[in-house]
């Protein structure tokens, strides 16, 4: 398989693409990241300037197109992007055909990682203490992808998994709009943490570095004991890899 | 002349105002998630989602044939003995409506709460004319009294607290009236009976308007849209035009989803079914009554990528699970329509000079999309607006500036690399020197979270990565 870090996953969690690599070759799976892959064109595609999105997307897409098999992506909003809008993206394009060739092949991390629960039961994972999830919303409602997170996060001993009335709505990142409207992005974020922190709960996890550095950055400067982590990052933290 | 708050200030102006609301960030969220609890509860035993796709199937039907259904909803309007009239826009509508009070003598008008004369700005009109305007759903009653705006579709006034209702209606009761939710409403129901009793005029909307039995649907739970429509010499009805549906046999899919949608409820309590003015014997009704049809921006839809909009029911369901506009309510998205319906709307009918903004205020996070109970791609279409908007030049030169430089930089993984790297050298510079106020976004950032830093080793230096 072919691991996309993606821009964010490369450039502010190198990290998290580290645990997530270390953990699908935990599961046996074979896996070499992609070189001369950018990004995948979301933040001007929702911005409305499709050709300045297409013209980044076009070097991802090209560089995707010279690997082989299933593309791991570790960012649940990218993921998306790649699967639900590359074709109108590129439609009418010249790599039009090279587009819903390789779209076809994107696959979100933890949704690899849940064919493989047995292997990941077999690794004795442990992670003591209480967990809710966030759910990205273009993760969820693009890709429909939440009882794969959820499962994954199953396979760790002594991990409580805690219901969050909240766990499926937006955090407020939103990619421009996180600068946009910051007052309305941030009090979005403490909806979500005042959530989380009353359920009592240790961590917050997702599968997705948007919603990372938007929750994780106001847990910061908000100081309430909550760790913000992901997915990758955890299971790392469990033993695995 | 009213002033506009869409053009005169911006949506982080707006919101602002509003985030520093206490009460409005409790409320909102209070009574928004007990409409998608309770709509969530009572459909349970319900298959919701073959609903949505049947109600979808009726209005896209309706929607890419509505000449056809809108003549059809005419005729059989006329021939139920209902005057009916075409506006194309605002000021047509209002003047239809002035001009019917005007032949009628009317002297004092009762509304039933409709958001279609919200649209038209139609109470200012009649009451340049003299009129005397009650509008008589407690919400809009409040909202009136207060020379305010309905903040929600269904629920006008999801802004106030009981303390601020009591104090208006004490005002007009000219007495202090007790903090009790039933004490309010009975003084309220009592203001509004010798309102009912004089009126002349009752002013509705419509829910739906059925087309082959001639029929203005109107779902309510209090009562008054009974008394507006039964009571006075004369009813109008205004309708948007893509309210209509084919049969009455529809109310069967689309009276359920409005009222779920909306309330929570599988069934209104009252729906207020009206097929022509009194008949011969019959005790009560109106004398006459009259329909106005209007377009206001509605038509020039049909056939571009908008289309879907026209299909909206107005149940206010996009607004309940809204994560900006539970923060935010609808007073900050500038005119009638508030929440994602709001965003979509706003530019369609007033521009994208004026409306353009709002597209931008939403995370995209499709929730809209998943509750729509006629399953309109609300995410899609505000997709489609901010393209839009780039593509007619309504952006501001910085954001095209911005998109510019950034497909530049990062459509080379050289130029990438080397952009990346010195940015992030003087993010942490800045950092440590205490400027990164002044690095634009990222200072609007670093306001209320924290930064994340550039890796001093992003992942595509590792070694591993050559591996």
């Amino acid at each position: 398989m072919a691991l996309f870090p993606t821009c964010l996953g490369d450039l502010v969690a190198p990290e998290m693409v580290e645990h997530a690599r270390m953990a699908l070759v935990g599961c046996g799976v074979q896996v070499a990241p992609v070189r001369g892959a950018t990004c995948c064109g979301q933040p001007a595609f929702n911005s409305g300037f499709h050709d300045q999105a297409r013209r980044v997307a076009r070097v991802t897409l090209r560089a995707l197109a010279q690997t082989t098999g299933p593309i791991v992506v570790p960012a649940g909003s990218c993921a998306a992007m790649m699967s639900r809008h590359w074709s109108e993206l590129f439609a009418g394009d010249r790599d039009a055909t090279l587009a819903r060739v390789v779209s076809a092949r994107v696959v979100e991390f933890t949704a690899v990682l849940a064919r493989h629960l047995d292997a990941l039961e077999r690794c004795d994972l442990r992670w003591p203490g209480t967990v809710g999830y966030h759910d990205s919303c273009h993760m969820l409602r693009e890709l429909r992808l939440s009882a794969e997170p959820r499962a994954v996060l199953g396979c760790v001993r002594e991990l409580e998994l805690v219901p969050l009335a909240s766990s499926d709505r937006c955090c407020g990142f939103g990619g421009t709009f996180s600068v946009r409207y910051p007052e309305v992005s941030v009090s979005m974020a403490d909806s979500k943490l005042n959530d989380a922190r009353g359920a009592g709960v240790d961590a917050l996890v997702s599968a997705d570095p948007g919603c990372l550095i938007q929750l994780g950055g106001r847990a910061e400067r908000t100081n309430g004991g909550l760790r913000v982590l992901h997915v990758a990052t955890l299971l790392h933290e469990a033993g695995l890899g | 002349m009213s002033t506009d708050p869409l053009t005169e200030s911006t949506f982080a102006e707006r919101s602002r105002a509003q985030l520093a609301k206490p009460f409005l960030r409790q409320a909102v969220p209070r009574a928004t998630d007990k409409a998608v609890n309770d709509l969530r509860a009572r459909f349970v035993y319900h298959d919701y989602d073959g609903l949505r796709e049947m109600g979808r199937e009726i209005r896209a039907r309706t929607i890419s044939n509505l000449d056809i259904y809108l003549d059809q909803f005419a005729d059989a309007l006329a021939a139920n003995g209902v005057h009916v009239h075409r506006a194309a826009d605002a000021a047509e509508a209002r003047e239809h409506i002035q001009r019917i009070c005007r032949e009628v003598g009317a002297t004092r008008v009762v509304k039933v709460k409709s958001m279609a004369t919200e649209e038209i700005e139609l109470n200012p009109a009649l009451a340049a004319d003299g009129l005397q305007i009650t509008e008589t759903d407690l919400g809009e009653y409040v909202v009136q009294l207060d020379g305010d705006k309905p903040s929600h579709i269904i629920a006008p006034i999801i802004h106030k607290t009981r303390g601020e209702i009591r104090e208006t209606l004490s005002r007009v009761a000219g007495r202090e009236l007790p903090d009790d939710a039933s004490e309010l409403t009975g003084f309220a129901r009592e203001t509004l009976r010798d309102a009912f009793m004089d009126a002349d005029v009752g002013i509705s909307g419509a829910n739906f308007g059925v087309a082959d039995s001639g029929t203005v649907v109107l779902v309510t739970n209090e009562g008054n849209g009974r008394m507006c429509t039964a009571m006075p010499r004369v009813h109008i009805s205004l309708m948007g035009i893509e309210r209509v549906i084919p049969r009455l046999d529809d109310l069967a899919v689309m009276l359920p989803l409005i009222t779920g949608a909306g309330t929570g409820q599988l069934i209104t309590s009252y729906v207020t079914m009206l097929s022509g003015p009194r008949q011969e014997g019959e005790p009560d009704g109106p004398e006459s009554m009259h329909v106005v049809l209007l377009d206001n921006g509605r038509r020039a839809l049909l056939g571009t990528a908008f289309q879907d909009v026209l299909h909206c029911i107005r149940c206010g369901a996009c607004q309940n699970v809204c994560p900006v506009y539970r923060q935010v309510g609808g007073h900050a998205y500038g005119w009638v329509y508030g929440g994602p319906i709001g965003a979509v709307l706003t530019p369609l009918f007033r521009g994208q000079a004026a409306g353009g903004e709002l597209p931008q205020a939403s995370t995209l996070c499709g929730a809209c999309d998943d509750i729509c109970p006629v399953k309109i791609p609300l995410h899609d279409l505000l997709l489609r607006l901010r393209q839009q908007r780039a593509d007619v030049g309504a952006a501001p030169w910085r954001e095209r500036m911005a998109a510019d430089l950034w497909a530049w930089a990062w459509s080379s993984p050289v130029r990438y690399r080397v952009v990346t790297r010195v940015s992030g050298t003087v993010v942490r510079v800045a950092s440590g020197l205490g400027l990164v106020g002044r690095l634009g976004p990222v200072g609007v950032w670093a306001r209320g979270r924290a930064l994340p830093m550039l890796a001093r080793r992003p992942f595509h230096t590792r070694r591993d990565h050559d591996a």
